[in-house]
């Protein structure tokens, strides 16, 4: 996925003045707060839960080589194959191999922030494959050829009459008169069109919310039950998943279950646990004839053993961005990777390199809510303050040509993304020219701005919003 | 080989080189005990209690539940719910031995068909293999009396559950499967495929707010079967 990082002070300025995604973002806001609240409050052991998971990531990454071995081997003996790649390019290249020797045409996909990271779609369009979204969220974004700007709920920025309008322009086939009364509309087409693409598919991807050493297994947790025909239907079903999401026992995972939905959804449990160990077996009546798990490092295991590891704990429960001041001023395309909020401040200049996402980190206020929720008792705030120091100290080299030209290679590998990010910076152009602002100097642009102004916005700057939001807040 | 290279890459980061044999088999010891972490104190109840946590936590998750007293009584209690939801009279059942008791002659209108879920079937019915009180969470390991498919294509998935099966924590749910599972395979005691189901499918994607019936069923049904004379209150 494009990296647009670099541009954070400016993505915020602009998400603050668009009026749909602030209407979009006041209302989710509270509405994951006090959730995630009634749920801890709902299990007193909830505290030591954390502490307890904490442990048991911790003892997982010091051993991570030994339960990885021991977790493909059970794999294989199961009747799957592992596929270890050490790079997004490798993880690509083996699904689509994996797609090609099916003979797919389409494959449908579960929701995976991972396939974003490696920018799987893009690859598989450019090989003749059709990647079908079935995460409700997702596939709106697939139809509006838009990124997620959440990891759990990745349609957070649209509102109602966004959906009406992509689902009118892009299934064509059904009455044009055909009625949105309500939310419940929405959801009944994406029902009825989205089966028939799981009927058709030939290959089911999913990501992987663990993996379990001792069984061999991926886990999905979802609400929609998408990820589950996504790999029961199809004949091939591939979990990608990064190595840190191993752990030892059904056990250690149920305890980290426990705190997963409560600390995402706010609901006790996820509608649908599903384990998943190797192929369809002798006698059954359903499920894949081929099970692959696509275990991807890119990154990861460069953060063991320093002052990142802690972050390799990370479940993916957004609690994190859902109590964040910045993320609810700004939301989450602003952050210009597949992960926002603190825990995207933290893992992005990790995985993608603190040349292209040096900004994030200072996108905290250091109010220290992130690390108060985080179900893993990941220290959010004294890691972004270690990447402050880090970027500090590269800036003491000019490094401004070398983002630019690595930047420019990303974004050129992946066009969904790259017309993605031309069609918002012209949007954010029109904007700018509307306004009749002017600009004296932009950051990245000093070759235009050294011998002329730049149409600049007049909203609001982040700050005072961000004191405006604190202040309502508080009455 | 890319496995050894990663392999490779974790240890050095580690700072160490492969773990020396001792230190391996603690952690085989501790694969192979699988020892419990904290178990919530709300499960710790008399066998009626779990009965009513479960039905409590399954309604609060817009799951519904009727109590049977024997399994004679399920063609019944499924006439009266496809009537009650406005469901036709027709459903694919799972090929389970405790379905193939059941004595359908008295409901002749009932259309049964075994097998699999197709894409036209709107209502299943099929046999969990345990039920967890601690969230209202339905246990279904895919076997061939077991097919997985039948919780997911349908609109209305209908559940028998013995309340013999019914337990307080998902620990125990698998012990049952550690203890039982090893008859579908011959690798362990996984089979392919473990779905835990609490409730209907539902989605929040749009504008976050809770709507039920996504991909999978609308609506999920659970008879209870009260073969458990210590669970009765
Ligand atoms: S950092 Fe913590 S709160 Fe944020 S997504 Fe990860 S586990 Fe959840």
């Amino acid at each position: 996925m494009l990296v647009t990082s670099p541009a954070f002070k400016e993505n915020a300025s602009h998400a603050l003045a668009d009026a749909a995604l602030q209407k979009a973002l006041a209302r989710a806001r509270t509405h994951f707060q006090r959730r995630r609240a009634d749920a801890a409050a709902g299990l007193p052991e909830f505290e030591d839960l954390r502490a307890r998971a904490r442990e048991i990531k911790d003892h997982t990454l010091a051993h991570l080589d030994f339960y990885l071995e021991r977790y493909a081997e059970n794999v294989e003996r199961a009747g799957g194959f592992v596929h270890w790649c050490r790079t997004a390019e490798d993880a690509r290249a083996a699904i689509l191999e994996i797609c090609e020797r099916a003979g797919a045409r389409t494959v449908t996909k579960g929701k995976s922030m991972l396939t974003e990271e490696i920018g799987l779609n893009e690859h598989l369009e450019r090989h003749g494959i059709t990647p079908v979204e079935t995460d409700l969220g997702e596939y709106i974004l697939q139809l509006r050829d838009e990124p997620p700007s959440h990891i759990i709920a990745p349609a957070y920025h649209l509102n109602l009459d966004d959906w009406e309008k992509s689902f009118r322009e892009h299934h064509t086939g059904l009455p044009p008169e055909r009625a949105f009364h309500e939310r419940r509309d929405i959801l009944t087409e994406a029902r009825k069109v989205l089966r028939e693409r799981f009927l058709a598919a030939d290959v089911g991807i999913t990501g992987a919310n663990f993996l379990i050493a001792e069984t061999g297994s991926s886990v999905i947790v979802t609400n929609e039950g998408n990820g589950d025909l996504t790999q029961t239907l199809p004949h091939v079903h591939i979990a990608l998943a990064s190595i840190e999401k191993v752990v030892p026992t059904l056990e250690d995972a149920f305890c980290l279950l426990r705190l997963l939905a409560r600390s995402a959804t706010g609901q006790d449990f996820s509608v649908y646990t599903t384990f998943s160990t190797g192929p369809r077996r002798p006698g059954d009546l359903d499920g894949p004839e081929e099970y692959h798990v696509v275990l991807l490092d890119n990154g990861r295991s460069a953060m063991l053993g320093g002052e990142f590891q802690p972050m390799l704990r990370c479940i993916r429960c957004a609690a994190c961005m859902n109590h964040c001041p910045v993320y609810g001023a700004v939301g989450g395309h602003a952050y210009g990777w597949v992960y926002p909020g603190p825990m995207g401040a933290v893992l992005t200049p990790s995985l993608v390199g603190v040349d292209q996402a040096g900004h994030l980190p200072n996108a905290s206020t250091f109010c220290g809510r992130c690390e108060a929720v985080c179900p893993m008792q990941i220290p959010l705030p004294q890691m972004m303050r270690h990447w402050r120091e880090r970027e500090f100290e590269r800036h003491l080299t000019p490094a401004t040509v070398r983002t630019g030209l690595g930047l420019w290679a990303y974004v050129a590998r992946r066009p969904t993304l790259y017309r993605w990010a031309t069609r918002a910076a012209a949007a954010t152009l029109g904007w700018l020219g509307r306004k009749r602002g002017r600009f004296a100097s932009l950051p990245f642009a000093g070759g235009w701005t050294g011998g002329r102004d730049l149409p600049a916005p007049e909203g609001e700057t982040f700050f005072a919003r961000y004191a405006k939001t604190q202040r309502q807040g508080k009455a | 080989m890319s496995r050894d290279i990663i392999l490779a890459g974790i240890r050095r980061h580690l700072r160490r080189g492969p773990l020396p044999p001792d230190q391996a088999a603690m952690l085989s010891a501790r694969l192979a005990e699988h020892p419990r972490h904290i178990i919530p104190k709300r499960v710790q109840l008399s066998r009626p209690e779990l009965v009513s946590l479960f039905v409590r936590n399954l309604e609060k998750e817009f799951g519904s539940v009727a109590r049977l007293a024997e399994l004679a009584a399920v063609p019944q209690a499924v006439a009266e719910y496809l009537a009650a939801q406005n469901l036709p009279n027709e459903l694919v059942i799972a090929p389970h031995p405790d379905l193939r008791q059941i004595p359908w002659a008295s409901h002749p209108l009932l259309k049964l068909r075994e097998g699999r879920a197709e894409p036209s079937d709107l209502v299943s019915l099929s046999s969990a293999f345990a039920g967890i009180a601690e969230t209202g969470t339905l246990m279904f390991p895919s076997a061939p009396e077991r097919p997985t498919t039948l919780n997911l294509l349908v609109e209305a998935a209908i559940v028998l559950l013995r309340t013999s099966r019914l337990v307080g924590p998902y620990e125990d749910a698998w012990d049952l499967l550690r203890a039982e599972g090893t008859r579908y395979n011959s690798s362990g005691f996984m089979p392919r495929n473990v779905m835990l189901i609490t409730g209907p499918s539902r989605s929040a994607d749009i504008e976050q707010t809770l709507e039920l019936g996504a991909h999978g069923p609308r609506r999920l049904h659970v008879l209870l079967l009260e073969d458990d004379p210590t669970a009765k209150g």
